[in-house]
């Protein structure tokens, strides 16, 4: 099953849209509540980094028998140094972000303990990708 | 704790899922960091926080938490609320503290995640 959400930079009322409906259908195929956790808390840090960060960005979810995998890609200003992005605590969001709650540079630590596959790549000035992936079957 | 309990304890106003206040809650974590509230596994679990904004609500869908205890006299907004009926999730408005709250239902037995 292939799913595809798109994701508004700045939009802070809707973010977060296309996580609950990956977690209704997830629920509908009766994957089990602490898998179903993991997948939702990664890509809903991933899509409130694209509205936090980007100008606008898609989500492509594809649901395979036992596996979900996620790509989070955006428009944006890219991240110069990922290594640095992975770092716990580090951020570089601007206070409107942080005033929702996030931009505590927590957010790609997350999503890393939450999947069993992460990949990031991203480009300054032209976006960035983040691929996860998550087995359904304990 | 039932939440209705617990919401009596807080002197709360429940503004969402009155059907819901016989759940169990075990654990409360206190915050107004969602990334935070991102990392708990506990289940059963009371959010404690002082931002009352969408994010707040989302953050216990993604994370299946049972309620949201908002501080200080925050304001619930009808989208939250909506938001929250829809996800089953009980909101609870308290004029105290996040310290008075926090410090009321740990002595009465909610227990802390870490």
């Amino acid at each position: 099953m292939h799913f595809e959400y798109r994701v508004q930079g700045g939009d802070f009322v809707r973010a977060g849209q296309a996580s609950s409906q990956v977690k209704k259908i997830l629920k509908q195929l009766n994957v089990s509540p602490g898998i179903i956790k993991r997948v939702v808390v990664a890509l809903y840090e991933g899509e409130v980094n694209i509205v936090a960060h980007a100008f606008q960005g898609k989500i492509y979810v594809d649901i395979e028998t036992n596996k979900i995998r996620v790509v989070l890609d955006d428009v944006g200003p890219g991240i110069p140094d990922i290594e640095m992005a992975m770092r716990p605590g580090f951020s570089t969001a601007s206070p409107i972000v942080r005033e929702m709650g996030f931009g505590a540079g927590m957010g790609l630590p997350n999503i890393k303990a939450n999947t069993d596959k992460m990949k990031i790549s991203s480009v300054v000035g032209v976006g960035t990708r983040l691929e996860f992936e998550v087995a359904l079957k304990e | 704790m039932k939440i209705g309990e617990l919401a009596g304890l807080v002197n709360g106003n429940v503004v969402s899922c009155h059907d819901k206040l016989d759940r169990d809650i075990e654990y409360a974590f206190a915050s107004d960091l969602m990334s935070d509230v991102l990392t708990v596994r506990a289940d059963k679990l009371l959010m404690i926080t002082g931002l009352a904004n969408m994010q707040a609500v989302r953050t216990a869908e993604m994370a299946d938490i049972q309620a949201i205890l908002f501080v200080r006299n925050k304001t619930v907004s009808e989208d939250m609320i909506r938001l929250a009926e829809d996800n089953g999730i009980v909101l609870i408005e308290s004029p105290y503290t996040m310290f008075r709250a926090s410090g009321l239902l740990y002595s009465n037995g909610v227990k802390p995640v870490y």
